[in-house]
């Protein structure tokens, strides 16, 4: 287990995609040095509204068709889709491993149970779903978030299982409980150190799969209005004809942002799953 | 050994009664707990109370909630999935119509990312530790990771606004109207219309297929039975076909139907990208709008096709690979 920080260092790709998460935090953060606008803001030069600006200038990007800098939007955008990858994905991890965990420990009728419970979501298409239930709960960053952890926890909960149910038989678990351990001591610290590469593998991919959804469900024009993602600012440009228009400065760098920030974390997933499966089939 | 097969079949099926139970129940909930006035599509305002009530009452919105519950399951059984309120019609009707168009997109697209993943993939293994696999898997993981309504977005705007060679929207031209379902498959503008949603979602649903079956062909080359073939001095590539492929194939068979469930997903997207009449966009459309009858409907369907597309992998794999036994399950 104390490989978690050896992996970064022999995996180039795992290093590539900590780099491009570091890249896109630091972005994220810097937004308001990086570029002098708000992203809602429609910017006037003088009498005339600067809509459907090229890029060049003072917009590097060009403007939307109501005067909004790309750019800016660009920059301001990687916020909330760090900031639901990275909660959604700490949420999927730690609800799954958590069940994963009882589920492994106790067996006999909890793990039934919870087990049934992730069999009856399988099967059911996930962004259809998420679209009824975000409509349901209203279009807010968060409803996303909380939908996304309802649902995509079972992957890591199965994974996390099956991990604990060989690790109790093992020595060092069983001479605890010889010593007298309590069942939630075994838990927390014999057995939830040794899931951990586990929960980050699942964590990382949750990062980009929380990231598509959104965007996603923000291009169907279901998302967050208050906030500029780059979902939104794919549908907005979608809605405002730029495809026909051809304005490529407006609706491809959103897209390319969102691909890099999903392959960072497959990359790095791909990093922990060679030091845990190293010659294990994906399913 | 098999086991009795005929039960575990009918297990299977009560399975995904259980699961399309469960879902319509949870539509139900939510759709009749949601906050807002579901009748405020398409009421006019200047309606009179009179009117409102009676509308009401038509929807039966004004029984209790557990009445509606029953009535609403004996009708979904039934078949009968109410009315729309927007359309005014039956929502069988309506989402009977568009399934064709769905099925066509999505299954089509699977089966040919299927193909053109398994090809790549076994080729990337075969390619080990050269260029072309460091090039190769990181295109293949960009394109696992560029949003689907992305790419369509961008095929969109090349292939039919900028150079004009496809169009833009729907499964016709426009005023165009097709007679039966085999005019519509075999007819070019249909197809001219199929191909750039098609690509769309067959370079997303690649990726899976294709390191997958990479994945699988390394181990299986490392195999004892291939180091035998090797030393036996067959020649690489029938090594390749015959011995590898084989195996690392069956584990890519089971996702097919896998990945069949959730590409809906992706097919709702692509969908909506390209005005393609079909379940994803009415989904969308009827959430939109608060048609609660036709959203819950088209939400069904695809989560039936789902369903049943998991029960087809199943059985498929059991009856590929005789050794499974039930028992692990």
């Amino acid at each position: 287990m104390g490989n978690t920080w050896g992996v970064l260092q022999h995996d180039r790709f795992a290093l590539a995609g900590v780099c491009l998460y570091a890249l896109f935090i630091a972005v994220a953060m810097a937004a308001p040095l990086l570029s002098s606008f708000d992203p809602q803001q429609t910017i006037m030069q003088g009498d005339q509204l600067m809509s459907n600006q090229p890029p060049g200038g003072t917009f590097l990007l060009g403007t939307t068709n109501v005067g909004r800098d790309i750019f800016t939007q660009l920059v301001y955008g990687a916020r909330p889709a760090l900031t639901v990858g990275f909660v959604a994905a700490f949420f999927v991890a730690l609800i799954g491993t958590v069940v994963g965990i009882v589920a492994g420990f106790y067996g006999g009728w909890v793990d039934a149970v919870l087990m049934r419970l992730a069999d009856v979501a399988f099967g059911i298409p996930f962004l259809p779903l998420v679209i009824v239930l975000v409509a349901f709960l209203g279009p807010s960053l968060w409803n996303i978030v909380l939908t996304m952890a309802l649902l995509l926890w079972k992957d890591t909960a199965r994974v996390v299982r099956a991990q604990v149910l060989t690790l109790r038989e093992r020595g060092f678990v069983e001479a605890a409980r010889v010593l007298g351990s309590s069942p939630r001591r075994l838990m927390l610290v014999h057995i939830a150190p040794n899931v951990l590469p586990i929960a980050l593998l699942y964590g990382s991919l949750a990062v980009g799969w929380a990231i598509l959804t959104e965007a996603a469900v923000s291009f169907l024009g279901f998302g967050d209005p208050m906030r500029i993602s780059w979902g939104y600012m794919l549908q907005d440009a979608y809605i405002s004809q730029a495809l026909s228009s051809g304005q490529y400065n407006w609706f491809v760098p959103p897209g390319i942002c969102i691909m890099l920030v999903v392959m960072a974390g497959y990359f790095i997933s791909r990093g922990y799953e060679e030091l845990l499966f190293p010659r294990l089939r994906r399913q | 050994m098999k086991r009795s097969s005929t039960r575990w079949i009918a297990q299977r099926l009560a399975q995904m009664l259980l699961v399309l139970w469960v879902i319509a129940t949870i539509l139900f909930l939510i759709f009749r707990l949601m906050p807002g006035n579901p009748l405020v599509a398409y009421i006019d305002p200047t309606f009179t109370m009179e009117q409102q009530r009676a509308l009401i009452h038509e929807f039966g919105l004004d029984l209790p909630l557990w009445q509606q519950y029953l009535i609403f399951l004996k009708a979904s059984a039934t078949g009968d999935l109410g009315v729309s309120f927007f359309y005014r019609t039956s929502v069988s009707q309506l989402v009977w119509q568009m399934l064709p168009n769905t099925l066509i997109l999505t299954l089509g697209a699977v089966i040919i990312a299927f193909v053109l993943g398994t090809i790549s993939g076994a080729f990337l293994a075969w390619k080990r530790a050269t260029a072309v696999e460091s090039v190769g898997i990181p295109v293949a993981l960009a394109l696992r990771a560029a949003p689907e309504f992305w790419v369509g977005m961008i095929l969109l705007a090349v292939f039919s606004f900028t150079f004009s060679w496809f169009p833009s929207s729907g499964t016709a031209d426009a005023g165009a109207a097709y007679t039966s379902l085999w005019q519509q498959l075999t007819s070019p503008a249909f197809l001219r219309h199929l191909t750039l949603p098609l690509v769309t979602l067959v370079v997303y649903l690649q990726g899976l297929p294709l390191l997958l079956m990479r994945s699988n062909m390394l181990d299986v080359m490392e195999e004892e039975f291939v180091v035998m073939a090797r030393m036996k001095g067959l020649p690489e590539r029938r090594i390749l076909l015959r011995h590898a492929a084989r195996n690392a194939l069956l584990p890519v068979v089971t996702a097919f139907a896998l990945v069949v469930g959730y590409s809906l997903g992706g097919d709702v997207v692509v969908e909506n990208v390209f005005s393609w009449p079909g379940l994803g966009r009415l989904l969308v459309k009827a959430v939109a709008a608060k048609d609660y009858p036709l959203a819950q409907g088209a939400f069904l369907l695809i989560a039936a096709v789902a369903i049943l597309m998991n029960l087809a992998a199943d059985l498929v794999y059991t009856w590929l690979d005789p050794r499974v036994s039930y028992a692990k399950r």
